[in-house]
């Protein structure tokens, strides 16, 4: 049977194919699968299903290369969200997903349907939220958008994770002028579901009744998916339209009844309608589930009158689900959606026949091989090329010496990326279901108990898009490094990753070699940890007229603890002594102090080691576990100096943030300014500062000796103020850490034109 | 002690108020769905945090038409004991139950951290136990009080100002109110007392794990008003 044009539908133009973001290539391969002119409404449908964002045709090839295998994983890449496993029958359900191209044009609806898109994909796996997390970019403090921006954002994000009752725990914002253009919003949500209970979108079944479930379809978000997969030009209110509107109240309703659903024994299948709405969920579960699936188009539910099939197949419309039922079971679906006042409408049916076929009244009004939406999607392998000029940018810079290393800190510490986010997550609600043992700016990870066991994860998600823009794949693997050493921090070993790839055009080859690269060095990096990545989004095309945003492969790492007692902040106690571990390798090539001090952005990231990085790993976690490591943090941002200032701030409030606590601390440093001010600034990988109570130091010791990780005794904690002396026992840094903290604490609204929060209670 | 948990659709707190009543006090509780009328055997009613239905309009605006919220004011006028936290003291100023009302935070921001909060009638059933001072958090974006000068004076005189935002050594004044509060106001009762309201979220400090425990003494003084009001 061929579908037949509606009436009313425009004729299939070779301007109107343009339109539709397919090029000539892909239509003749449209014409292939048909063997026919496509409909309007296929046209549509080809045109979402073949965009970059939903068919991953440019990244494909790619991504097939990460480690996406390991002893504890129970669901990869490929289905809604990834799980791993935690032990006592319990998996951690977790995934990041970008909204960039939403938020730049309407920051607060954006970042809203941004943080209800990845809640969706984690309970539609039978997970219940347990957390969420948020990667920001903006552009610089200063550019005129960026107070608008990450109000609207962060608003956005707070007023829809708030409302589901889902705490915010963890993340982090920094600016750059890369991001003037594009800003980027990533937000991860983190569930725990058992894992013999997990739900897959695998339509299954012949005769099997589809279920729309939800809100209703509007006109909202019409080609968002084509959208996320084009650059923007100046002005780019145009497409405001394509911009869904967010309701969580209706996501806490969908969210509660799908979990209920889930217990009962009616459901076949499950998948959100996320980018491209109707039309990618149902075609996804007949692509996983080898079936094909008509769907009666007049059935599905719909804010107002005269919307076409073309329209409802292609809205954006957030908050709904689509269901296989088991025949027969549609009464229990129904009974559940009506008890939390939501609808539940039969629309379509499981078939054999491989095709998607889409009824308007009786009528045939697409009808489309399943395959050819899902596998036999384009895949492209684009030029890639060396971005001239790189070899020139990763020359080491020759910085003269600022000479006053008070002043560098307190200028480091009050600089937008590196100061106190209070006033960001302040606004989050980071602490219902009351799991949050480590809150935010408490340590490098949030860390949250896992209710019925002894267990706790701990959860982060980071990118230094300095690094990986310096060198792709070096700054890459440092990126890697770096986020499981945050995870680390706090006690838990990292054991799983999630990440959100955004990048420029990958049309330009530069920018193409850069995603290829930065691949390659994810891969490796999590390889040389074990750490397997189960779930993941690409967000391209994150260009505006015709400049590309640095790579930023945000990654989302989760770590886990035996035993949630032995979690650690970053805040020294009142007493102790101060070890540091790893071998300090600082350069100041692509850091904090070259682009903050100097203005300079040039040089290579920090080299990983793997093996002083597993090392450190493991003695981090086994301090933790033995008790003898009170505090730790990393040295990142701002090198050695910054890490030590950062847990003097935020000493003596145990697990959460104090009034801070001095402390005194001798270095190798040579005494010229050069040497002291890379000692203290210069960026280094595989360094943590850990707090040890005094009687601890020599047990400390031979544990990091046994498990190969260098350790040094640096110094002692107390008094209130930070003391750091060269070589010579001459001080590189004397300061109050009240001073260095109100320098902290303002950095970021004084940047930005933001009204302070008062004062820490 | 039989603890009932209200649970509109878009409560968030209600799983917490009921862990921190069953798992850590030990007491008997169960959930109430905001279309069952039925209170029976409850000796006090917790209207958790959250966004009752939605809260689009006015906060708790819609809640006071519920079904439960008719049984809920039969329970309460018999005497039953009622606390509202957050959400559940919104729903309870717009049901009449307690008097004033929340307005938006004056900075216009939702605000989440720890406050202080001094406890400015320990004679209260909710009280009796607790010390000087507590730590709650705060999670809102609408928890400013207020009531005309009447009505203030006369919660102030009849002691029904419960709680207040204070500095950590309990110490009083305006720089430590984070959302505008009249006369710095944290939480209050009605005149019975068997009523109170409060913003901040005492179940979020009922162990130790989450902070220094010390919001478990507004249960402890319930269970304890109740056991001794038996006896």
């Amino acid at each position: 049977m061929t579908p037949a044009p509606r009436s009313g539908d425009p004729s299939i133009t070779e301007s109107l194919i343009s339109e539709h973001g397919l090029t000539p290539d892909e239509y003749q391969r449209v014409l292939g699968h048909l063997g026919r002119t496509p409909t309007h409404t296929e046209l549509g449908v080809f045109s979402v299903m073949w965009s970059e964002h939903c068919s991953y045709k440019t990244s494909r090839v790619h991504l097939k290369t990460l480690p996406t295998e390991g002893p504890r994983v129970v669901q990869g890449p490929g289905e809604n969200a990834g799980v791993i496993d935690i032990g006592d029958g319990w998996g951690v359900c977790f995934k990041m997903e970008s909204h960039n191209h939403p938020s730049f044009i309407e920051p607060y609806q954006g970042a809203a349907t941004g943080v209800g898109g990845i809640l969706r994909d984690v309970f539609t796996m039978n997970a219940r939220p347990i957390a969420l997390l948020n990667s920001l970019r903006f552009g610089s403090a200063d550019h005129p958008f960026t107070r608008r921006l990450i109000t609207g954002v962060v608003e956005g994000i707070a007023g829809y994770g708030n409302c589901m009752g889902v705490p915010t725990v963890a993340g982090e914002v920094a600016f750059h002028p890369c991001y003037d253009g594009n800003n980027l919003v990533n937000a991860m949500c983190v569930g725990l579901v058992r894992n013999d209970q997990i739900f897959r979108g695998i339509a299954a079944g012949v005769g099997n009744p589809v279920l729309y479930v939800g809100s209703r379809t509007g006109r909202d978000g019409i080609h968002g998916a084509t959208m996320a997969s084009d650059t923007f030009e100046e002005g780019v209110e145009k497409p405001r339209p394509t911009v869904q509107v967010g309701d969580p109240y209706t996501e806490k309703r969908l969210l509660e009844a799908c979990l209920e659903l889930m217990k009962e024994d009616a459901v076949i299948a499950i998948q959100d309608m996320g980018a491209a709405g109707l039309t990618s969920s149902s075609v996804e579960m007949a692509g996983r589930g080898g079936t094909g699936l008509a769907l009666h188009i007049d059935q599905i539910p719909r804010r107002e009158p005269g919307m076409t099939p073309y329209e409802c197949l292609l809205s954006e419309s957030q908050e709904r689900m689509l269901i296989v039922a088991a025949k027969g079971k549609e009464h229990v679906v129904h009974d559940i959606f009506a008890k939390w006042d939501l609808e539940a409408v039969v629309c379509g049916t499981v078939t054999d026949d491989g095709l998607w076929s889409i009824y308007e009244d009786g009528a045939l009004v697409a009808s489309i091989p399943v395959g050819a939406l899902t596998d036999d999607a384009p895949v492209y392998n684009r030029p890639m090329e060396r971005p001239a000029g790189l070899d020139a940018r990763q020359v080491e810079p020759e910085l003269p010496a600022h000479g006053d290393c008070n002043a560098v800190l307190k200028s480091l510490l009050a600089s937008p990326n590196i100061a106190d986010k209070r006033w960001v997550w302040r606004q989050y609600d980071h602490m219902v279901r009351l799991n949050t043992l480590v809150r935010p700016g408490a340590a490098d990870a949030a860390v949250l108990r896992v209710p019925k066991t002894d267990k706790a994860i701990a959860v982060t998600a980071d990118c230094n898009q300095v690094w990986v823009k310096a060198d792709p794949f070096t700054g890459a693997q440092a990126a890697a490094a770096e986020a499981c050493r945050n995870v680390a921090c706090t006690g838990a070993e990292p054991i799983a990753a999630t990440d959100c790839l955004n990048f420029g055009n990958p049309e330009r080859p530069d920018v193409m070699w850069e995603f290829a690269e930065a691949i390659r060095g994810i891969g490796a990096g999590l390889r040389e940890l074990s750490v397997p990545i189960v779930s993941g989004n690409v967000s391209l095309y994150n260009e505006t007229s015709g400049r590309s945003i640095h790579p930023t492969p945000t990654l989302g790492i989760i770590g886990l603890l035996e035993d949630a007692d032995d979690a650690v902040g970053m805040g020294l106690p009142p007493t102790g002594e101060l070890v540091l571990l790893g071998t300090p390798r600082p350069r100041l090539g692509a850091s904090a102090y070259a682009q903050v001090v100097h203005g300079v952005e040039q040089g290579m990231p920090p080299q990983v080691h793997w093996d002083e990085e597993r090392a450190l790993l493991a003695a981090l976690k086994a301090g933790c576990a033995e008790g003898l490591i009170r505090a730790a943090h990393d040295a990142a941002d701002g090198g050695l100096g910054v890490a030590l200032a950062e847990m003097c701030m935020a000493g003596g409030g145990g697990l959460g943030v104090g009034d801070g606590v001095g402390c005194s601390v001798d270095t190798p440093a040579y005494p010229e300014d050069v040497a002291r001010e890379l000692w203290l600034f210069g960026e280094t990988q595989g360094c943590a500062w850990v707090a040890v109570d005094l009687d601890d130091v020599p047990t400390l010791l031979s544990l990091c000796q046994e498990l190969g990780c260098m350790a040094r005794h640096a110094g002692h904690i107390g008094g209130d103020r930070m003391v750091v002396r060269d070589a010579w026992k001459t001080a590189m840094v004397d300061a109050p850490v009240a001073e260095l903290r109100e320098a902290w604490e303002t950095g970021l609204c004084d940047a930005i034109g933001l009204t302070q929060p008062p004062p820490r209670a | 002690m039989r603890f009932g948990i209200v649970t509109f659709p878009g409560s968030n707190c209600d799983h917490d108020a009921y862990h921190v009543v069953s798992h850590v006090l030990g007491q008997e509780a169960r959930f109430v769905w905001h279309k069952d009328r039925d209170l029976s055997g409850l000796d006090c009613v917790v209207l958790p945090g959250g966004f009752s239905y939605g809260d689009y309009l006015r906060c708790g605006a819609i809640a006071q038409f519920s079904p439960v919220m008719e049984s809920i004011r039969e329970f309460a006028a018999a005497g039953g004991y009622v606390v509202g936290i957050c959400n559940g003291f919104q729903v309870l100023t717009e049901s009449g139950l307690l008097p004033g009302a929340l307005l938006r935070n004056n900075d216009l921001q939702f605000i989440c951290e720890d406050k202080t909060l001094l406890v400015a009638n320990g004679h209260t059933p909710w009280t009796v136990l607790c010390p000087e001072t507590i730590i709650a958090p705060i999670a809102h974006h609408d928890g400013c009080y207020y009531a005309d000068e009447d009505t203030l004076m006369r919660l102030e005189d009849n002691g029904q100002v419960v709680f207040r935002y204070a500095g950590r050594d309990g110490g009083e004044g305006d720089e430590h109110n984070p959302n505008g509060s009249l006369n710095n106001i944290a939480g209050i009762c009605n005149e019975a007392g068997n009523v109170l309201g409060m913003m901040p979220h005492p179940e979020r400090n009922a162990e130790a794990a989450l902070g220094d425990g010390s919001g478990a003494s507004l249960f402890r003084s319930i269970i304890h008003s109740f056991v001794e009001g038996r006896a």
